[in-house]
């Protein structure tokens, strides 16, 4: 396999209270060009540290980013993100906010190309209806529409969401999956998502890697999903590839956090009460 | 129906009449008591009526009516206030900006803030000999620090998901600028500019006062001088009410930009 986006040896850390806390240590990532790989974590293990390392937002303290090749040095459309939160900018309209991505990465283009390009982009998320409104007039559902045309728009060699649907309701969420999984079968782009719903992940994914608990998280053993696509949501509960990659999946995750429990009370005996009064709530 | 525009009646206009009722009827008595000096109610309206009634007529040069007084004052406040926002503006943005421009000039800023207008003008008149630029000046020096440091709060305030879009999509540095931070951070700086003008139109009585230029402040300190405390009381309530004005002008306008 010839690795697409690739991680080599990345720690990346913050500053705490107590001194210099890893986030992440020793992540190493290979995804080859074409692949959807979906990286399952719990919330606060380092996830969206690990999605902005590859994105180029921040520097990991050691190891390599890799994309296409050449090192990550900063941000670019090369790496198109759809970020947790969405991050339209609300003072432009729907139109405006795909636009501006549009006219930055297609500078060369006619303004007349321009506009047709941006108008595609809000037909296939379905929005044309609405690309006149702010994104304050828009359901959440929509808002991530309009995220993810952006970073599509960029026609970028590679795709990052980061807990594109954590923030939508369950049908929203099932729709925008559907709606995924289309485009990403038209497009063939390389993606990287990152979700904290193995259920999402196996939907959507060719392999799943799971990302231990925190703190210095690190990548676990990668799951194939040998499903033919389309895969169909209602008939996949019953799939027994299904349940078997998400057991495993699942079996890791929480593997790790008991390992991880586990050592922080060998380390800090006081707290464990706490501790484990809160993991139970 | 009838019961929701009889209490708004209730609350908008029956209830502030009756503050007001209670504030003159304070006046009149205390100019009937202890403070004979003091123009009653009846005599400020009775002497200045020539003024209210005829605002526009101008029969000398400390002589005229009231809003054409407040019209001079109005246009030497609107040039002190543009130079205020024309350099509170972008300081405020550096301030935002740059970690480093904020560690040098923060603390001189908050040294400069509290002064007086009361002192900036004598060094005005130092610097440009002339009464009339040393009040706009003086405008611009007290009404300025609004301005400063909400534009800057405003910058800081912006949500780090927005500059990193600027980032992923390589917006330069004036695309930055003029796409996200300025849209962002309008909000912030409508509160600034709307405090700077109400500054501005304060410092206009001491700015007039002294540099003896015609406006209500000069019309004011005039007729201090002349023993005619009725004009006072006047220019006291012009002040009020045209400040009153202004920044519910400005209040409409900033809850347009913060709804957009």
């Amino acid at each position: 396999m010839k690795a697409f986006v690739e991680l080599r040896g990345v720690s990346k850390g913050f500053d705490s209270a107590s001194g210099r806390m890893n986030v992440l240590e020793d992540v190493n990532l290979e995804v080859a060009e074409g692949e959807f790989v979906a990286i399952v974590g719990y919330s606060g293990s380092g996830k969206t540290t690990l999605m902005s390392l590859l994105a180029g937002l921040i520097k990991p303290d050691s190891g390599s980013v890799t994309v296409a090749g050449k090192p990550v040095l900063g941000p670019g459309p090369d790496r198109g993100v759809v970020f947790q939160n969405y991050s339209l900018l609300p003072w432009l309209t729907v139109f405006e906010n795909i636009h501006l991505a549009v006219d930055q990465v297609f500078a060369h283009e006619t303004p007349v190309a321009r506009r047709e390009r941006t108008e595609r982009y809000v037909q296939l998320v379905n929005l044309t209806h609405a690309k006149d409104r702010k994104p304050g007039q828009l359901s959440g559902g929509m808002r991530q529409r309009v995220s993810v045309a952006r970073a599509l728009a960029m026609d970028p060699k590679v795709l990052l969401l980061d807990e594109p649907l954590g923030a939508l309701d369950a049908l929203t969420r099932g729709t925008l999956q559907t709606e995924i999984e289309r485009i990403w079968q038209a497009d063939k782009k390389t993606v990287v998502m990152i979700t904290n719903d193995v259920d999402e992940a196996v939907l959507l994914a060719d392999r799943i890697i799971p990302l231990s608990a925190g703190p210095r998280a690190t990548l676990g053993p990668a799951v194939s999903v040998e499903i033919e696509r389309p895969r169909d949501r209602k008939a996949l509960n019953h799939h027994p590839e299904f349940k078997h990659v998400r057991s495993r999946v699942i079996e890791y995750l929480l593997g790790s956090a008991a390992k991880r429990r586990a050592t922080r009370e060998r380390e800090q005996p006081r707290a464990v009460l706490s501790d484990a009064r809160e993991v139970e709530a | 129906m009838l019961k929701i525009a009889s209490s708004r009646l209730w609350k908008g206009l029956f209830l502030p009449l009756l503050g007001i009722f209670f504030v003159v009827g304070l006046w009149a008595l205390t100019s009937s008591t202890w403070a004979p000096a003091l123009p009653s109610p009846a005599r400020t309206w009775e002497v200045s009526k020539p003024y209210i009634l005829a605002p526009f007529e101008k029969r000398g040069e400390l002589d005229q009516g009231i809003l054409r007084f407040t019209w001079y004052s109005l246009i030497r406040v609107a040039k002190g206030y543009s130079l205020a926002i024309l350099i509170g503006t972008p300081l405020g943005l550096l301030l935002g900006v740059s970690k480093w421009f904020t560690n040098s000039f923060d603390p001189i800023i908050q040294i400069l803030r509290p002064v007086s207008p009361l002192a900036w003008l004598p060094l005005g008149l130092v610097i440009f000999q002339k009464p009339e630029p040393a009040g706009i000046f003086t405008i611009a020096m007290c009404s300025m620090w609004p301005t400063v440091l909400n534009t800057a709060l405003g910058v800081r305030s912006i949500p780090q998901d927005y500059l990193n879009v600027a980032r992923v999509l390589q917006l330069s540095r004036w695309k930055t600028l003029f796409r996200v931070l300025l849209p962002a951070a309008l909000p912030y700086m409508f509160t600034g500019f709307r405090l700077s003008l109400g500054i501005a139109w304060l410092v206009i009585v001491a700015a007039e006062m002294l540099t003896g230029a015609p406006g209500v402040g000069g019309f004011l300190w005039q007729e201090y001088n002349a023993l005619i405390y009725e004009h006072i009381i006047l220019c006291i309530i012009t002040i009020g009410v045209v400040g009153f004005g202004l920044d519910r002008v400005m209040g409409l306008i900033e809850r347009r930009f913060k709804s957009a």
